[in-house]
């Protein structure tokens, strides 16, 4: 597959799907070991947010530049509910899924640059970036 | 669904985990297993993840709930052959896997489950 390319996440096989696309291009970026299992987990992490707080979503992933430095993004969207705090989803332990409450938060320590744009009703956007050393 | 086969060794159940995990997959080892923890009397289960590329909330929780389970059905759960770059990760991600034991590999794991296994007839003796 192709960079940049945008992957549906409509069910949990999609989920391993997005997993095994992130690590080849991560690999491709030049990302060390360590940085390859950290990104694709946070890639997991916000791919199953994606699944079991929208129903679904979608997720670009793309390399980038900056200078001579090369890095992976990934872009996740959905029409989701929204969330409503976004601090309080950023909080280690809070969850309204059933799940541990380390899925934003978590992945957040886990790549560069972290950005969430949401509102009620109007879906999330969340983009990560991670950066080749 | 690919289905997580569990292997008989004495009185030890070992689990290898070769594929991509997918959810499904994850409830149905934990069922898999609870069953056979008990069909077997098995005092020990033994969980390979040397072929784990990735261990994020989902599948850190399930190992966590397979060592609650087995407690409770009267076996100790030994998570053996992480990876570095895994366990770098899963401390970031902020999940230390507190309540599941680890060892580096197969051999030290059968050891740790003797050894546990012996300290517990040795407070029964005792």
């Amino acid at each position: 597959m192709t960079t940049p390319a945008t992957l549906p996440v409509t069910s949990n096989s999609d989920v391993v799907l997005v997993r095994q696309h992130v690590r080849t291009v991560a690999v491709d970026v030049g990302l060390s070991l360590v940085d390859q299992t950290k990104v694709v987990t946070a890639a997991s992490e916000l791919a199953r947010n994606a699944l079991v707080y929208a129903g679904g979503g979608r997720v670009r992933v793309e390399i980038v530049h900056n200078g001579i430095r090369r890095g992976l993004r990934l872009t996740f969207s959905d029409d989701g509910p929204g969330i409503p705090d976004i601090e309080r989803a950023l909080t280690d332990g809070w969850t309204t899924g059933g799940g541990l409450g380390l899925g934003l938060s978590g992945s957040r320590r886990l790549v560069d640059e972290f950005d969430v744009r949401s509102a009620p009703g109007e879906g999330t956007l969340i983009t990560v970036t991670k950066w080749a050393r | 669904m690919d289905r997580v086969p569990v292997l008989k060794l004495g009185d030890i159940l070992i689990v290898s985990i070769q594929i991509d995990l997918q959810d499904q997959s994850v409830l149905a080892l934990q069922e898999d297993l609870a069953d056979q923890v008990v069909a077997t009397g098995a005092r020990g289960v033994i969980i390979d993840i040397t072929a784990v590329e990735i261990v994020d909330s989902f599948i850190g929780r399930m190992l966590a709930t397979i060592a609650a389970i087995s407690r409770m059905l009267d076996a100790d759960t030994v998570v053996v052959g992480m990876r570095p770059a895994v366990a770098i990760t899963l401390v970031e991600l902020g999940l230390s896997l507190g309540g599941v034991r680890t060892a580096l590999n197969l051999e030290k794991g059968v050891a740790l489950l003797n050894h546990l296994e012996g300290s517990k007839i040795a407070s029964v003796t005792r």
